[in-house]
């Protein structure tokens, strides 16, 4: 028999950006702040797009600390779930049709987060990275870092565990 | 108290803060008392109705901010945050107020140290608390 014939990158895309924006768009507080996350592949980029009421300190200007902490928890909190997501989502278990009335399943809850300010925030856009460096079943530990105009200068990374939702499986 | 009386001009000027409905309900010396309004915007769980933990995170944070502000060595200086670490004990309440209580309880010639508690209506058991190093007398 011939290969699998592969599928076309339309379907791949459009499964995947309707998984990652049904995720993001449950949320009412993401879209408040108006954070937006870019996709390669499985990589997610958070950004926080600049904007005046994020500012804590207007005499440097300096972004807010819990603004600041806000978007790195939303960054952890997302790619744990979209990581969850991914295999289920590949291998087709996701129903596609019923991403628009939410979220596939629930998301992790966070149980503490620790939040390392390195400089101050700057009155421009911001971008974070998180990596989740352990997932059981119920907890999962995350780390993230965030960055303004260099990647190599971050201003500000966090660490946080999270409780894994019960999606009755695996019991 | 000058400290007292910067502090809250201080927080009253925090655009972010402003924009989260933010209150300052009480500031004594070390200590502040904020406020923050239920509202649907800063919603985490569309299920629930639950506060979003970062909504929670921001309002802590101030709080802290403002308690070394108010601290009598810290004389209404601004701060910044060095680190925060939140634990979340449970959901707050939905269409509750959100209420944090931070004491700034030491304070070196370069750090200040506090520790914070958010609670909603029920006092016995708190939504989270915090605990942070904020910088001493001007900027990072």
């Amino acid at each position: 028999m011939s290969l699998n014939k592969p599928e076309p990158v339309q379907v791949i895309k459009q499964r995947r950006d309707a998984a990652l924006s049904a995720l993001v768009a449950s949320v009412p507080y993401i879209r408040y702040l108006g954070v937006q996350f870019d996709r390669r592949g499985d990589e997610l980029t958070a950004i926080l797009p600049f904007r005046e009421d994020l500012i804590g300190n207007p005499f440097l200007p300096a972004l807010h600390g819990g603004a600041t902490a806000a978007f790195l928890e939303i960054a952890a909190v997302i790619e744990l779930s979209w990581l969850g997501l991914w295999e289920d989502l590949e291998n087709g278990e996701i129903d596609l049709d019923a991403l628009e009335s939410g979220p596939p399943r629930p998301l992790p809850k966070t149980i503490d987060f620790s939040i390392d300010y390195l400089r101050s925030g700057l009155p421009r856009d911001a971008y974070a990275r998180a990596r989740v460096n352990r997932s059981g079943r119920r907890y999962a530990s995350v780390h993230v870092e965030a960055w303004q105009d260099n990647k190599s200068r971050l201003f500000a990374q966090a660490t946080g565990h999270f409780l894994m939702p019960d999606i009755g499986r695996n019991v | 108290m000058a400290e007292t009386d910067a502090t809250y001009a201080f927080i009253d000027a925090i655009p972010h803060s402003k924009a989260l409905g933010m209150e300052i309900f009480s500031v004594t010396s070390g200590e502040v008392e904020l406020r923050m309004p239920y509202n649907s915007d800063l919603v985490g769980d569309p299920q629930t109705g639950v506060i979003h933990g970062g909504a929670v995170s921001a309002l802590l944070d101030t709080c802290c901010g403002a308690a070394v502000m108010s601290h009598p060595d810290q004389k209404g200086k601004m701060t910044a945050t060095l680190d925060l670490r939140i634990d979340y004990m449970r959901p707050a309440v939905p269409h509750q107020t959100i209420r944090a209580i931070a004491t700034c309880y030491n304070v070196t010639r370069s750090v200040a140290f506090v520790r914070a508690v958010a609670l909603d209506d029920d006092d016995a058991r708190p939504v989270a608390t915090a605990t942070g190093a904020f910088v001493v007398g001007g900027e990072k």
